[in-house]
């Protein structure tokens, strides 16, 4: 028994001197725990997300203005009316500009209440059809349609009694022989009641039990609807950044190891300097990642109906630029460690956190306003945003230069601070 | 490289690490073709100074000119070649690609660099292995190829941080071999060792380094004279204790007697040795074992530093 604790006291003397591995025993699981508590359940203090939706009212009935006014006053929907500053002049959204906005990705999803909405927003029994609200959605994210539909039918429940009571009425009249001139001034009075605005109670959400149904909804989705696989464009970009983060922080140890070998002091003391040792490194890093990414397309490509083929040019640009990024964070990390054991300890944390908070594990889409933010610090995110508008939105190649210069311009940054790190290896 | 240039010229070199003064004020200058052994007890700054040689540690006072190139002159890694002490290279790639990635870092390309790696490959005896593993081959292979690393380019001025640690005897004697050729060709080496053999065998000069100075320079016989001078040591072993009376006639003569051993420093030998064996006789006491020992660098080291060599 005593050599048994013998052996594992001599371990926890290990441990305690092995920082790298004390910090994945202990450090690690903590820090993720809390990172996908933040993401997966919100912390109390975190909102839930609010979904942006566009809302165009053609019919500008006065049934219609009470269904928006319903929805702005809906804590889980942020909406707009107009493209940029709600408060500034300019042109409200139409029908058309909506749908350009939700390809673009700028909203998930946009509500078009179509001409003659007023006329006919409800209807109970059989006959004439209510006039069906339009979603356009984009089921990238698949939670914002149905969000908004649920929300929908709990607002017309509120919003819209007066008219709920007048088609209970028509119904009554079709189906009962009609009601005398003096019930009929009754109804009208108590519907006159009903639709009278009350104040701002008006249009607040309804807290009891809602039903659902009442107002006919059709949604369309404006982007997957051409698409033959549509989840595995995300799947594709998350993941294949991810494993191109962890394979360049592998790949870029082997300067770590020249550096216990030897090997890189020799190096140095040739005709091989610092800076021409480096981006030596990063052309092969980023060589990999390039076919890397390229067999993961492929592969989508081939077994599982990902369009590459339509989308070679954009495709290339976001290869380059995401390789690049990924392959000088790599070099980066190994240049700021000291042992392998550092490095595998710091890439893990690093990059399941980036993966997680850019998107790679978990739509960021899905995730709070704020982790949405936050997730923007990550190359995932901008790397996965431009893969997102080649393969989802079928977005010219030239729309991605936002993502394309922030990942080359990342790229610059790591690649100099790992210039300025490993300037501990040159001469003494 | 300025005609008739020195190969290597160190003056003034000083060096520290914080508040450790690694180097302090090193002289020092190696003549074409010369073999100069760098000795000096652990710490003593061997490796700062071949470093500085190497271009891998900036001096804070001093010169360090390699072929009239100051030693961070790009143009000096092209005639300095440098073997250091750790085995440094690619375990997983074959000899034949080791030599290629050293080739291409010092500039070689096409047939110059296959010439190069051919060359190597038969030179180190290794053209059999060439595209085996690095990791697979034995110690002394792989020292050899660590050499041959260092060499592939043909510098003028090699330096060489022992390079014979944890090989066999065997492999050691290829290696002597090896550095013989170099030297035949006209390289100038810096070697330094821990195996004061190697030094006597292998060095013309002999510079011997401690507490950051070099405290003696010169030829083994030089050294000698300068600091051991030019007296041999007899050893003498009797069967037994020697007697009261031959050993108090034996410490008149300067001889140092401990039991059954004398040891005596003698200036002309034949005489000496010959009056020694007539006290023996006299006394009738039989010598089983006598030995005439040559001054060693060893003893030289050992008187300037204070210390053994392996310390």
């Amino acid at each position: 028994m005593s050599l048994i604790l013998a052996v594992a006291k001599n371990r926890l003397m290990n441990l305690r001197r092995d920082r790298a591995a004390f910090v994945l025993a202990f450090v690690l699981p903590v820090a993720f725990f809390t990172i996908f508590a933040a993401i997966f359940a919100g912390s109390s203090r975190a909102q839930t997300r609010r979904i942006p939706v566009a809302i165009v009212d053609e019919d500008g009935s006065d049934s219609s203005k009470r269904l928006v006014a319903g929805l702005q006053a809906e804590a889980g929907l942020s909406v707009g009316l107009k493209p940029g500053d709600e408060n500034a002049p300019g042109p409200f959204y139409t029908a058309a500009t909506a749908e350009q906005a939700v390809r673009r990705g700028d909203i998930p999803v946009a509500l078009v209440i179509p001409k003659g909405f007023g006329e006919r927003p409800i209807a109970f029994g059989p006959g004439e059809a209510p006039v069906a609200l339009r979603i356009l959605a984009d089921t990238s994210d698949p939670i914002a349609p149905q969000v908004l539909n649920g929300i929908l039918q709990k607002v017309a429940m509120t919003s819209l009694p007066g008219a709920m009571a007048r088609s209970g009425m028509a119904e009554l009249e079709k189906w009962s022989g009609g009601l005398s001139a003096e019930q009929k001034a009754r109804m009208d009075a108590a519907i006159g009641e009903i639709d009278r605005p009350h104040g701002a109670s008006d249009a607040a959400p309804a807290r009891g039990p809602g039903r659902s149904g009442l107002v006919a909804v059709e949604t369309r989705d404006v982007l997957g609807q051409t698409k033959r696989n549509p989840t595995v464009t995300f799947y594709a970009a998350g993941l294949g950044v991810m494993f191109l983060l962890f394979s360049a922080a592998g790949a870029g140890g082997a300067l770590i190891e020249e550096a216990e070998s030897g090997t890189l002091d020799r190096i140095l003391a040739t005709r091989v300097s610092m800076t021409p040792l480096l981006l030596g490194k990063l052309v092969y890093l980023a060589g990999v990642g390039i076919v890397q990414l390229t067999l993961m397309f492929v592969w989508g490509a081939i077994f599982f109906g990902l369009e590459l083929w339509t989308h070679i040019p954009g495709f290339v640009v976001m290869t380059l630029a995401t390789a690049l990024a990924c392959s000088a964070f790599g070099l980066m990390l190994a240049s700021v460690c000291h042992s392998r054991m550092q490095l595998v300890a710091l890439s893990n944390l690093a990059i399941l956190l980036m993966s997680a908070l850019g998107g790679s594990l978990y739509p960021r889409f899905l995730m709070s306003e704020k982790l949405q933010k936050v997730g923007l610090a990550t190359l995932n995110a901008w790397a996965l945003d431009g893969f997102q508008k080649i393969f989802w939105r079928d977005q010219p190649v030239w729309t991605v230069w936002p993502q394309a210069a922030v990942l080359v311009g990342l790229s610059i940054v790591f690649f100099l601070v790992a210039r300025r790190v490993a300037e501990r290896w040159e001469a003494a | 490289m300025a005609d008739g240039a020195i190969p290597l010229e160190i003056r003034g070199l000083s060096k520290s690490f914080g508040d450790r003064r690694a180097l302090d004020g090193v002289d020092l200058a190696l003549a074409p073709g010369e073999i100069l052994g760098l000795l000096g007890p652990n710490g003593a700054g061997k490796t700062t100074l071949v470093r500085s040689v190497a271009g891998r540690v900036t001096p804070d006072r001093g010169t360090v000119r390699v072929l009239g190139f100051d030693a961070s002159d790009f143009r000096a890694r092209s005639v300095r070649g440098w073997v250091p002490q750790e085995i440094a290279l690619y375990p997983l790639l074959s000899p034949r690609e080791n030599l290629w990635t050293f080739g291409r870092y010092q500039g070689l390309t096409g047939a110059a660099l296959d010439a190069g790696i051919r060359s190597s490959l038969d030179w180190i005896g290794l053209a059999d292995r060439a595209n085996d593993k690095t990791d697979k081959l034995s110690g002394g292979m792989k020292r050899r190829l660590n050499i041959a690393g260092g060499t592939i380019h043909g510098p003028k001025v090699l330096l060489l941080d022992e390079p014979t640690v944890g090989v066999d005897p065997q492999s050691r004697e290829r290696i002597y071999a090896m550095i013989g050729e170099l030297k035949a060709r006209g390289v100038s080496l810096v070697y330094t060792t821990h195996y004061m053999e190697e030094a006597e065998r292998l060095c013309d000069r002999v510079a011997i380094i401690d507490h950051g100075k070099i405290i003696a320079s010169g030829t083994k016989e030089e050294l000698v004279r300068a600091t051991v001078g030019a007296r041999q040591t007899v050893l003498v072993e009797t069967d037994g204790p020697i007697p009261g009376p031959l050993g108090a006639r034996l410490s008149a003569r300067g001889a140092a007697v401990d039991g059954s051993r004398v040891r005596l420093s003698v200036a002309d030998p034949a005489d000496e040795i010959r009056t020694l064996l007539e006290l023996f006789h006299a006394e009738r006491v039989p010598v089983r074992d006598l030995i005439l020992k040559a001054p060693t660098l060893e003893q030289v080291f050992l008187q300037l530093t204070g210390r053994e060599l392996r310390e």
